[in-house]
């Protein structure tokens, strides 16, 4: 069999888990902006406004704004390379009695929540970017051509009710992606270490659990409250 | 003990391949897995058919020579051990047991539950060699290796290269049978003259050779009969890395 691969396979999942580090550092800033569509001051709308302003008009933003794409796209293509790569080698003759080896759920469906990830990445890219981009219309904020992101957000969550089902469940997926890739990021990296690798499946199973409940509870908050 | 086995029949890597179904009564609790093979081909031998074929040579759990994908467990549904070592008191008496071959695209299967596993030679065979001091016969205690570090090793180098993590891999992956080998040289100091070259040719022939990439399922160590640790992959990503960014070659 001969190697079909153009970087070798630590190389592949190596780029894979640093973009999956970058990605992980940039929903921690996202999260930190959408906290402000909750009334958690008095002028939280002001500054969600002022936050998007400055991430959509800042130049250094700009440079970062491209690296992230970078970052998504690198992350998904080479997610389906190397899962291609990995069907190839399993064969076309599978088990008949399905694996009783306990792997987690998480770890095993990678491929699958990442698919269902991206698809609400999507979804919000067409949603919100392109309003941005003037691709797609939405509220302005009044005397400007920038698009009103918390009127947006606000209304989708009040008003749209399977659009916040499909926003919470999304995090729900995205809780099951991030479970196994915070640790596998690092073990791929090669820092496994007796001291600290506890300490970073812990941190890993708290950013999990923690960011995604973040943003489930905006929608939650205005289903309830609205 | 009375069984009902499910066995992977398969004349040769071309031929198609089917299950057979098989009924072997008055089974010892106390006899091994494949002892329990042994008596159910002798009934089919009785019957002038042909044997089951399956690999096995020390059956002490040493050789690496057993494989069996047993109910959806390489080595079956004991932890820690070979095919050889699992007893039938593992088992319940009216129990169906199916039986598979392990499966993966570098372990083309040769004949029934036999498969080829000499891609994993072929990966030993790339690490190449180490250089070693000529002359005399050195002092046993001129280098100086820690406790720590030679316990390490010597768990790494007790990989018997049975396959089972491929096996038990979603992926096939032989990321734990390459780290284990990988690790045994790199965590000695007779293993650092060609530590650059060894893990650059190891991975090199393990990708060439169509394995697959390793996920982080650990699977592979849940199943492996020598408990061999995943922390040697990490290891060996570690030594993979700054070969490529450290090392000229």
């Amino acid at each position: 069999m001969s190697n079909t691969k153009a970087l070798s396979s630590i190389t592949q999942k190596v780029i894979m888990s640093l973009m999956g580090i970058f990605l992980i550092m940039f929903l921690l800033v996202h999260l930190g902006i959408n906290l402000f569509l909750l009334p958690l001051t008095e002028n939280h709308r002001e500054i969600f406004l002022a936050s998007a302003e400055f991430m959509s008009t800042f130049p250094p933003m700009k440079i970062m704004e491209i690296g992230l794409f970078g970052g998504f796209i690198i992350h998904i293509l080479y997610g389906v390379i190397v899962q291609l790569q990995n069907w190839k080698s399993r064969g076309s003759k599978s088990y008949a009695v399905a694996s009783k080896t306990k792997a987690t759920l998480a770890s095993k469906t990678m491929i699958y929540s990442g698919i269902l990830v991206f698809m609400f990445l999507a979804m919000h890219i067409y949603q919100f970017y392109f309003v941005k981009l003037g691709l797609n219309t939405g509220p302005m904020l009044e005397g400007t051509h920038h698009p009103d992101f918390y009127k947006m957000a606000i209304d989708l969550f009040t008003n749209d009710a399977i659009f916040s089902t499909i926003y919470i469940l999304s995090f729900v997926v995205l809780y099951l992606h991030l479970s196994h890739a915070f640790q596998s990021a690092f073990q791929t990296l090669g820092w496994n270490h007796p001291k600290y690798t506890p300490i970073v499946k812990a941190l890993g199973e708290i950013y999990a659990i923690v960011v995604p409940l973040g943003f489930i509870s905006i929608p939650i908050y205005y289903m309830i409250w609205g | 003990m009375d069984l009902k086995l499910k066995i992977w029949r398969q004349e040769n890597a071309q031929a198609k391949g089917e299950f057979k179904t098989y009924n072997v009564a008055g089974v010892s609790s106390d006899s091994s897995f494949l002892e329990m093979l042994d008596v159910l081909n002798e009934s089919i031998v009785d019957k002038v058919e042909t044997p089951v074929c399956f690999d096995h040579d020390c059956r002490e759990g040493i050789c690496g020579m057993c494989s069996l994908y047993i109910n959806g467990r390489p080595h079956g549904p004991d932890d820690a051990i070979t095919t050889c070592q699992l007893h039938m008191r593992k088992f319940k008496d009216g129990d169906t047991i199916t039986i598979e071959p392990w499966r993966a695209s570098p372990f083309p299967v040769i004949k029934d539950l036999v498969v080829d596993r000499t891609a994993l030679d072929s990966i030993i065979q790339s690490g190449g060699y180490t250089s070693a001091k000529t002359g005399g016969v050195p002092d046993a205690n001129a280098t100086l290796i820690d406790k720590y570090s030679s316990d390490l090793a010597m768990d790494a180098a007790s990989c018997i290269g049975c396959g089972a993590c491929v096996a038990a891999c979603k992926n096939a992956s032989a990321m734990l049978f390459v780290a284990a080998k990988v690790s045994q040289f790199a965590l000695l100091p007779q293993g650092q003259v060609e530590k650059t070259k060894r893990v650059q040719d190891m991975v090199a022939r393990m990708d060439e050779l169509g394995f697959g990439n390793c996920t982080n399922t650990y699977a592979c160590e849940m199943e492996c009969p020598k408990e061999i640790s995943v922390t040697n992959i990490a290891r060996m990503n570690r030594e993979f890395l700054s070969s490529k960014v450290c090392s000229e070659q």
